[in-house]
């Protein structure tokens, strides 16, 4: 278990209905069933993930984030969860969107660029950063936007999406509670609680 | 002699008959004195019959769905290739039924059995049966066989649609349904091509108001032309190119400049018409369009798909094809988006394919491997609950 999944089930109210969208194998969906009494779908486009998802009994749809959420209807969830999957989808904007819209609130996490073992690569060596959150070469990448704590939070503010919450964990994926402007070059991961009046 | 059945073939199976007495009443107002439904069934049924699944079938299918009949052992049932030892419907785990539906031609009450008031095939004057008279002949069946909860009920096409119909209706008798290449009900068009292979039927002189059994002929060109039709938008554009292009049949290298069989699938198409005929009803298969056609579980809900399935208690497997322009992708999303704003479980996945509507009978890898992982945990359910 990633402890990334076990930080966002503690965000979740128990019996919750819940969206994950990207939610590869199924396994925060097993888990929030499991621990929060939670029931709901996760989407998914890789075929093998999708039979996986079967084969451990999630309720998984087959779908194109890309292509949005028009098949769900306005704050038809409680939490519209996506993990990992932000940085790696075109429409960002858009999605965010779709997101507060189906849900009531919103849980991002993604992999913070301004982390400092990604600075360091970039200034010292001059070359795009490749860590254990972004494991990939430039020319592999699926990852299309990469951006920072402080980018993330400049388009909530624009967006006027309210971040109820927010969490980053260390190098060592623990939880880091330390100064404010700290978690944007310590935190490796970002998580996010997000809502809009 | 042993047959050279493959090891995980059920083998021979033989079909069984169910009479009943009690009867049925239909939704077109009428009812059925008395009726017979032929079935087979493979694979044994557990202390606490729990582990029972019905498959449903389609317009042109019947109850001989998996193995081999004695008489004919090279042709086994339409959907062998997914029921048996070890395959994703696995008749070691489940008791695999099927029954041919009332209004068909292959044993159960239909058109051409004989009507004992007049001793004379009951022709088109056999009612016009609906997908909900299915299900509930379909449960009096289970009655009968003391099947009180399906494991799982699968249907393809109108399969899938008698799938959901009986989630809807009775609830607590349906743990899974898995609704393949279906839809919550006919288009337009559907409908459109549905009435065109009618006409083809009802204007062959052949015909004879239904009553053509009495003249000792069948109406062969209008069936025939009815199944080239329904053949057409059961395959793709692309699936279509890559099986006949515009290839010319075997031994011709030119164009006669006349209206003969030129190409090979023009001599496909009518190789199927031809085939169909010699095993179908022309009055099955126009009462079968109508059931078709008349399908549409959300008319009783205030035209709300997501209402009818509140009352449903199944968990929900929807598959779609992606070149299916019959019932398309789209149409199983309506479907499932209906669930899940009924808050029911439901999974879903669209397979890519370029056989079409047709794809739901094809051993495709994903589509095999997606009941597998299904049923495998139906399996494990069924067999948690009757310990």
């Amino acid at each position: 278990m990633r402890p990334e999944l076990e930080l966002i089930s503690e965000w979740i109210r128990p019996g919750a209905r819940v969206l994950d969208l990207g939610c590869g194998d199924g396994a925060l969906l097993a888990y929030l069933h499991q621990y929060r009494q939670a029931s709901g779908y996760g989407l998914e486009i890789d075929t093998a993930n999708l039979v996986k998802c079967i084969q451990t009994g999630v309720n998984v749809i087959h779908a194109d984030l890309e292509a949005g959420l028009a098949d769900f209807g306005d704050a038809s969830f409680d939490y519209v969860i996506m993990t990992q999957t932000l940085q790696a989808v075109k429409h960002t904007e858009a999605l965010l969107d779709e997101m507060l819209r189906v849900g009531r609130q919103g849980i991002v996490t993604f992999p913070n660029f301004g982390f400092w073992r990604c600075r360091m690569q970039i200034a010292l060596q001059g070359f795009m950063p490749v860590v254990k959150t972004l494991p990939y070469q430039w020319y592999d990448t699926p990852n299309v936007h990469l951006f920072t704590l402080r980018d993330f939070e400049e388009l909530c503010r624009r967006k006027r999406i309210d971040i109820l919450q927010r969490m980053v964990l260390d190098h060592a994926h623990r939880p880091h509670r330390g100064p404010s402007w700290w978690p944007n070059l310590l935190g490796e991961i970002a998580l996010y609680r997000l809502g809009r009046a | 002699m042993p047959h050279p059945f493959p090891s995980n073939s059920i083998g021979l199976v033989s079909p069984q008959t169910a009479h009943f007495t009690e009867p049925l009443a239909l939704d077109c107002g009428r009812a059925l004195v008395a009726y017979d439904l032929v079935y087979e069934s493979y694979g044994t049924l557990n202390a606490d019959h729990s582990n029972a699944v019905l498959i449903c079938h389609a317009l042109s299918g019947d109850h001989h769905v998996a193995g081999y009949y004695e008489d004919d052992p090279t042709k086994p049932g339409w959907w062998d290739n997914c029921i048996g030892p070890g395959r994703p419907i696995d008749t070691g785990a489940f008791f695999v039924v099927c029954c041919n539906n009332l209004g068909g031609c292959k044993g159960s009450t239909g058109p051409t059995a004989i009507n004992p008031e007049t001793r004379k095939p009951h022709g088109p004057d056999f009612p016009i049966v609906t997908v909900k008279d299915w299900v509930r002949s379909q449960a009096r069946l289970a009655d009968r066989l003391g099947i009180i909860q399906w494991a799982a009920i699968i249907g393809g096409s109108l399969g899938g649609m008698q799938a959901m119909q009986w989630a809807i209706t009775f609830p607590d008798r349906v743990r899974h349904a898995l609704v393949i290449a279906a839809a919550p009900r006919l288009s337009a068009m559907n409908i459109a091509f549905n009435e065109v292979a009618r006409q083809a039927i009802l204007s062959d002189p052949d015909f004879h108001h239904g009553h053509y059994y009495e003249f000792g002929v069948v109406p062969r060109r209008g069936l025939m032309l009815a199944r080239m039709l329904g053949h057409i938008t059961y395959l793709s554009d692309e699936g279509m190119r890559a099986k006949f292009g515009r290839e010319l049949r075997e031994g011709k290298i030119d164009f006669n400049f006349n209206f003969d069989t030129e190409f090979q699938v023009e001599s496909y198409l009518r190789h199927q018409g031809h085939a169909f005929v010699d095993r179908f009803d022309a009055n099955t298969y126009l009462l079968i369009t109508k059931t078709l056609d008349y399908f549409d579980p959300a008319a009783d809900f205030d035209q709300d798909l997501s209402v009818a399935f509140h009352r449903a208690l199944a968990r929900f497997l929807v598959v779609s094809f992606t070149s299916d322009w019959r019932f398309a992708p789209a149409r199983s999303r309506e479907i499932v988006q209906a669930l899940v704003r009924a808050g029911r479980e439901v999974s879903y996945v669209e397979i890519p394919s370029e056989f079409g509507h047709d794809a739901f009978l094809m051993p495709i890898p994903l589509y095999h491997d997606t009941l597998r992982a299904y049923l495998t945990r139906v399996a494990q359910e069924v067999n948690a609950h009757a310990a």
